[in-house]
Parts: C-alpha cells; sequence; structure tokens
C-alpha cells in the first residue's frame, strides 16, 4: 500500500474534498444546503453511511461475487441509510423533518457508490474505514460551508441546532441589511457552488 | 453453474441479513418515532391550537376511519365538555405538502386555531406561515368552509412573498371543513366517550 491510513483519511478533507474536488454527489449539494443546520447534518447522515457502508464493502470484498457486486453494494448502502433514517426520526427529529427525503436519497448518492466501488473493494478494512470518515467529513465541512454562505446572504443570520449544539447569530450586516433571498432558493445553490467550486480550484492551482 | 448459485445465495444471505437487522431496529425505534411525531409535529401546534383546554389533547385521541385514510382526532375539553376537536390537513405548497394542525369548536363550528406542523417551504419566506403567528391567527374565529386569499377572492390576507404557502395553507383548512363535515356525525358519536 503507498499511502498509509492517516493519509487515506485526511485525502478525504482537502486533496480530494468532496463535492468540490470529486464533483460527485451534487444533489444534496444542490438540495439541502439552504441552511448549516441542514448542510452539517446530512453529511454526518453520509458520514456514517459511508463509513459503514466502505467497511462492510471491504469485508465481504471476497464474498459478493464481482459479477454482482453493484447490486450487494446497493443492499449494503440501503440497509445504512435505513438504519440512519430510522435513528434521525427517533432521536433528532427536527432535523430530519428539514431534511425530509433527502436522507433516503443517499442510497443513490454518487459518493458512497463511488467510494465503494473505487476505494473499499479494492482496499483493507482499516483503510476503507479511513477513507469513508475522511470523504465523508470532508463532505460534511463542503455542505457546511456552502450552507454558511447562503444562509448568511439568503437570511442575513446565522441560526440553528446541530446535535444539540445551538447556535443563533442574527443581524450579521445590521438591520439595513436587505438579505439576497434567491440564496436560499434553487438558483442560489448553483451560484454558491459554483463559486465556492472556482475558488477551490484558484487556490488549488497556485 | 456454480457462479450463479453463488451469487443467488451471496445475494439473499445479505439481503436476509439486512431484513433482519432493519426489522429490529424498527421494533426498537417504533415507540420513539411515534413519540416524536406527537411532541414535534403535531405536539406544539396542539397545545397553541388548543390552549385553555382543560386536557392534554396529545393522549386523548382517537381515530376515525375517512374513506382509505384514517383521521387521528385530538380532543380538547373547555367547561368540563369535550367542545373542541383538532385533526390535521394538507395543502399543496411551493415545496410540497404543507400540514396544518386546525382546531374546531363544535358548538358553533368555528375555527380555534389552525398551526402549520410539517411544510417545506423557502426559510424567511413560506416558513413564516409556521414561524410567524400572524398569518394562522387570522384564521381564528372564522366560521369553517371554504378559504381563499385576496389574490384569489377571497378574503384572507396571504403572508407576503409567499402567497402559495398561503393558499396552501387556506387549501389545507377548506379540506379540514369539508372532512369535518362529512365526519361530523362520528365525531360527536365518539366524543360522548369523553
Amino acid at each position: 500500500m503507498a499511502k498509509s491510513i492517516a493519509q487515506e483519511f485526511t485525502k478525504g478533507l482537502w486533496a480530494e474534498i468532496p463535492p468540490f474536488r470529486l464533483v460527485l454527489g451534487l444533489c444534496p449539494t444542490l438540495a439541502v444546503t439552504k441552511t448549516v443546520q441542514d448542510g452539517i447534518g446530512m453529511g454526518i447522515a453520509t458520514t456514517f453511511v459511508l463509513l459503514c457502508s466502505n467497511i462492510l464493502v471491504s469485508a465481504l470484498k471476497k464474498v459478493i461475487p464481482s459479477k454482482v457486486r453493484i447490486a450487494g453494494y446497493i443492499i449494503i448502502i440501503a440497509t445504512f441509510v435505513t438504519v440512519i433514517e430510522m435513528m434521525m426520526k427517533a432521536y433528532t427529529y427536527e432535523l430530519f423533518q428539514s431534511l425530509g427525503i433527502f436522507i433516503p436519497l443517499i442510497v443513490v448518492n454518487c459518493i458512497v457508490l463511488g467510494r465503494a466501488e473505487a476505494f473499499a473493494s479494492k482496499n483493507g478494512v482499516v483503510a476503507s474505514a479511513a477513507d469513508g470518515l475522511g470523504i465523508g467529513l470532508g463532505f460534511t465541512m463542503s455542505l457546511g460551508a456552502l450552507g454558511a454562505v447562503r444562509e448568511i446572504l439568503g437570511t442575513g443570520a446565522l441560526k440553528g441546532d446541530v446535535f444539540g449544539f445551538v447556535y443563533n447569530i442574527p443581524g450579521i450586516f445590521g438591520d439595513a441589511f436587505q438579505p439576497f433571498g434567491f440564496m436560499v432558493e434553487a438558483p442560489g445553490a448553483f451560484m454558491g457552488l459554483g463559486l465556492m467550486l472556482c475558488m477551490l480550484n484558484l487556490i488549488g492551482k497556485k | 453453474m456454480k457462479d450463479m448459485i453463488k451469487m443467488v445465495v451471496v445475494l439473499t444471505v445479505l439481503s436476509a441479513v439486512s431484513g433482519w437487522m432493519l426489522a429490529g431496529l424498527n421494533g426498537y425505534t417504533k415507540d420513539r418515532i411515534k413519540l416524536q411525531e406527537l411532541t414535534f409535529v403535531k405536539g406544539p401546534a396542539l397545545k397553541t391550537i388548543l390552549s385553555g383546554a382543560e386536557n392534554d389533547p396529545i393522549s386523548d385521541n382517537f381515530d376515525i376511519e375517512d374513506g382509505e385514510t384514517i383521521k387521528t382526532i385530538f380532543v380538547g375539553k373547555f367547561d368540563g365538555k369535550p367542545s373542541a376537536v383538532a385533526f390535521e390537513s394538507y395543502g399543496k405548497g411551493f415545496g410540497g405538502d404543507v400540514g396544518v394542525m386546525i382546531s374546531i369548536d363544535t358548538n358553533n363550528d368555528t375555527i380555534i386555531g389552525a398551526g402549520v406542523t410539517t411544510h417545506a417551504e423557502t426559510p424567511g419566506m413560506g416558513a413564516k406561515a409556521k414561524d410567524d403567528p400572524t398569518f394562522v391567527n387570522s384564521l381564528k374565529g372564522l366560521p369553517i368552509g371554504e378559504l381563499k386569499v385576496t389574490q384569489d377572492g377571497g378574503k384572507i390576507n396571504a403572508i407576503s412573498g409567499a402567497t402559495i404557502t398561503s393558499r396552501a395553507v387556506c387549501g389545507a383548512v377548506t379540506d379540514a371543513s369539508s372532512t369535518y363535515n362529512r365526519l361530523k356525525s362520528q365525531i360527536n358519536e365518539k366524543l360522548k366517550n369523553y
């Protein structure tokens, strides 16, 4: 193995940070980043699924015949998505409400299937776990950052509750600020994502 | 042939284990999920629209079959009598269905109150229907029946910038009114038990 476990973990945080570097999983990125809370919640749910599915896919890579591997991966991923959906319903109901349909849709998130196929099916369990956790946290950070940009510009405030961590910063730009309403709408997601992608590419270019 | 059997066996076992795991988890979380739905979705709305009730409307409820769906009706007691009922109804909003909990005074068929329960409307705009009670308060005391926003030739002032959401709330109330009229005799029958 060329890379160490630590490298597998940290590459997800910057070098291959999704969705900006991998440009996968754009659907939830565009849809749920209306607020920081939704973005981070979605990221953490995806991280859980990624971590568990990567571990299991890697552990079962010799058992699952290669012809039906995709079907097998889907079963594994769908199971963990249902697990996280039930857990969120039972313990973080408000977050579940605001994410709604996008939780079950993690099943078809390209990042999860992509990591199972491109990484976990070829590497060991520990490396796959590190990869899943790294990519997942990177995804969480990206969604949180995009959510912050959209929420601050779109509503002029930051407000929410991320797994018990409550924050409320009203009127960041003062009372005279007229929020860019469109930032919390779908077009704002495209603009925000495009600008962040552009900035990351500029930084990456040197 | 051997390959095929292996594929079938692996996928079957994988699905079976997954199904068994999920069934177990479902059994474990089922009650908690129901409780969460009551506290987070229906509870806050119920408490506001039936404020002043002598009983706990969340626990005093019964189910009525309405065609293929089952409506859960919550009972509110005022002056010792079960004189108010509340139930949920839906209208088509900007981002999907808007759920509205509406309470009706069974003595004179007027709206005691309404509150948005579930929605996927835009924060800061349509979401005001839930966050800012001004709009739903404007429905208080109206007789049940068809409600329309002023844009549609009705009497309800829509939330500015959120006509579609306001229309959804009015639609939900209209729908609730017809449900109530349809089920009225059954509701009154059940209310005698409280």
